[in-house]
């Protein structure tokens, strides 16, 4: 299953630094952090989707203490 | 501007009084008596007002393990200043950190706002007829298929259908770039995103909101942004490494020197100060994609839909340019051009014109209809019987009894009858009736308006090879050619020989060269040709406002068809590079000459924070300048 959530990020690199964090999570297919649209969108197995949607956005608040993934 | 910017511009401004105020009294020498402390106690107020949020961040990031963080090096080379006593530089580059910060999101959210109000083919809300005849205003999704919708004079067509009543004059300049009004009636189908005109229409829904034109659309070149250029990966892994490495010379210089007595520590960590303030790679990785983003933006606000900063970034790079023949440079609509009885005089023009509209009474094919539609009058089918068509020969079918062929040569020769070879270009239909040849006539395809302005637009922006690939007779593919001045024709071949020929192209390219500088992209309608399209390095695909075979198969899609908007956004494509271009050596430049300053003595803090937030503000201001790219020549 393949989701995009609103995201809020404030600087470049911050996103980029958040996806290189939910990258390297177990179970996670592909991850973007889409700076331009503020974007967030998470591809991962249907079965653990919400389990891997729940590390990830921890793994992000974990690199950058401001962002805010809407779910 | 958003609440949270608001917020911190009035804190700069307070801030900013304040800072002005000690310089005044610092020169005036009011602040001299007072004991360091005092001093100190005076500018720590000020700076904890402007920095609190970058010191709370720099912490609760260490705890998480972040070291080489923006606000933790802000952080540590303020606390810098402040140790050596450079109490005002400490309270300033915090300042100045602080409103380039909000300066760069400003800017940011700016362009993404010009972007989006760009692509505002989004419909608000759609007028659903309920079964009592009332209109209720809902949101778009929620509207099912096979409901009935109002769409009143000035609205967006919110999903796409049919007229159940009304016509009007839609306006797709919003899909297309081109504000041609299509004339619609009751019966015709309908796009969404389209603007309606003038009159009211009703509209029975044949597609969800998910599936219309407009949410793929959206969809489309929302995505294309998280298609990273190769440029992007590049500056992603560069600002791994060069975060570190500053930081890391930071701290030699803090410590080397001193320790070999070749400096005091405070000038050595003024200068490592520097250093930490330069090493944010901010500019770099925000330029790059916001670069794209334009260049994605300028393109779909001239009807061109580029799939991803990939794409955009092959097309730039694209020297040789393949393309299909029929319904990409020619419309794909068949008339018949010439008329042409045997020389035996037996039948006359008409009666040559009126058996071939017989013969071809039966089948559908496009070149059928060509000729029927030039006889114009109606048919008596019960004329006909047995009809046969032969795969790759033409038809034989029999009229008042007797034998009629229609075909090519081949045709006519099983069957032992000689015709008159015809060398008109286009594709000919010779006919044989009674057993004799009467004559034969000449089709054409017409070039599509344009089509030759296209390729030599195309070739004005440097394009090195142009090569048209087709199914149809050579000298057909030669007219077309010569008429659009082509480089090369490859006729005559089966859809997989197209494939090979593509693959040709990209061999001979990567061979010679023994790198992957030169891009191949191949052009085509997207209906037949979808291997093609995925085979070569950017496939172009004609949109025809919605075909979902070309718009899944291509990279770029021409929403009009218009093959002049291809030089359009090679040149959209090309500024879009050389800006995100300029953008990387310009940070960088200005960067490594600031560490050289710095590690020099000759930079001062200010010049750092405006290596740091300054070039970061330039750079999105010069990305910001693909937006405003419309690709015409000059």
């Amino acid at each position: 299953m393949k989701k995009s959530y609103k995201c809020e990020v404030d600087c470049a690199n911050c996103a980029a630094k958040m996806e290189e964090a939910v990258l390297k999570l177990e179970g996670v297919k592909s991850a973007r952090v889409n700076f331009m649209t503020q974007k967030f969108t998470l591809e991962a197995d249907d079965d653990r989707y919400d389990e891997v949607l729940k590390a990830a956005v921890k793994a992000c608040k974990n690199v950058e203490p401001d962002c805010e993934i809407e779910i | 501007m958003t609440k949270k910017m608001k917020k911190t511009r009035n804190r700069i401004l307070i801030v900013l009084g304040i800072f002005v105020l000690l310089l005044v009294l610092s020169h005036l020498g009011i602040l001299d008596p007072l004991p360091w402390w005092g001093r100190f106690l005076i500018y720590l107020v000020p700076y904890l007002m402007i920095g609190y949020d970058v010191l709370r961040k720099a912490v609760i990031n260490i705890s998480h393990g972040q070291v080489f963080d923006e606000n933790f090096l802000m952080m540590i080379a303020t606390f810098g200043a402040f140790g050596i006593g450079e109490y005002s530089e400490a309270l300033a580059v915090m300042l100045f950190y602080q409103v380039g910060e909000l300066f760069q999101s400003y800017a940011v959210g700016k362009s993404r706002n010009s972007i989006a109000d760009m692509m505002s083919i989004a419909p608000e809300s759609a007028g659903l007829v309920r079964e009592d005849q009332t209109v209720e205003e809902v949101e778009p999704s929620e509207v099912p298929v096979g409901a009935t919708i109002v769409v009143r004079a000035g609205e967006k067509v919110p999903l796409d259908g049919v007229v159940l009543e009304g016509s009007s004059f839609l306006d797709t300049a919003a899909l297309t770039g081109e504000s041609v009004p299509r004339r619609v009636d009751v019966g015709s189908e309908v796009i969404s995103g389209c603007v309606n005109g003038d009159g009211v229409l009703r509209i029975r829904t044949t597609k969800a909101y998910e599936d219309s034109t407009v949410a793929r659309i959206l969809d489309l070149v929302e995505n294309a942004s998280n298609k990273k250029s190769r440029m992007e990966n590049f500056i992603t892994r560069f600002a791994r490494y060069y975060t570190p490495v500053v930081t890391l010379g930071a701290v030699l210089l803090a410590v080397v020197p001193p320790l070999l007595g070749l400096m005091p520590f405070s000038d050595a960590i003024r200068r490592a100060c520097i250093f930490l303030i330069v090493s944010c790679p901010c500019a770099l990785v925000i330029s790059v994609p916001l670069g794209f983003f334009g260049g994605i933006g300028a393109g779909s606000r001239i009807g061109v839909l580029v799939k991803g900063s990939n794409f955009l970034e092959a097309v730039a790079q694209a020297d040789v340019f393949i393309f299909d023949k029929t319904g990409t440079l020619t419309r794909g609509e068949f008339r018949v051009v010439n008329v042409i009885p045997a020389r035996d005089g037996a039948y006359d023009r008409d009666e040559l014109l009126e058996i071939a509209a017989y013969g071809e009474g039966m089948s559908n094919h496009p070149i059928a209809s060509s000729i029927r539609t030039c006889y114009g009058k109606n048919l008596e089918l019960s004329r006909l019987s047995d009809a046969e068509e032969v795969a790759g020969k033409g038809i034989i079918v029999h009229l008042d009894g007797v034998e009629l062929l229609l075909g090519n040569t081949a045709l006519l020769q099983s069957r032992g009858i000689t015709c008159e070879p015809c060398d008109q270009a286009g594709t000919i239909v010779y006919v044989a009736y009674h057993g004799h040849y009467i004559g034969c006539i000449v089709i054409s395809d017409m070039t599509k308006d344009g089509a030759a302005e296209a390729i030599a637009d195309l070739k004005a922006t440097g394009v090195k090879r142009t090569i048209m690939l087709t199914g149809d007779r050579k000298e057909a593919a030669a007219a077309v050619a010569n008429a659009l001045s082509i480089d090369e024709v490859h006729a005559e071949l089966l859809p997989t020989d197209k494939v090979f020929e593509v693959e040709k192209v990209l061999n001979d390219l990567h061979n010679n060269k023994g790198e992957s500088g030169e891009k191949v992209a191949f052009v085509g309608d997207g209906i037949n040709d979808a291997p093609v399209l995925m085979r070569a390095d950017v496939g172009i695909a004609m949109g025809s406002l919605g075909s979902d075979a070309a718009i899944e198969a291509a990279d770029i899609v021409l929403m009009d068809d218009d093959v002049r908007k291809i030089a359009r956004i090679v040149r959209i494509a090309r500024k879009t590079l050389r800006i995100v271009k300029q953008n990387i050596f310009f940070a960088l430049a200005v960067k490594v000459i600031i560490l050289v300053l710095g590690a020099m003595g000759l930079a001062s803090m200010w010049l750092a924070v405006f290596g740091d937030v300054g070039v970061a503000v330039l750079a999105i201001l010069n990305a910001m300048r693909t937006l405003g790219e419309d690709g015409k020549a000059k």
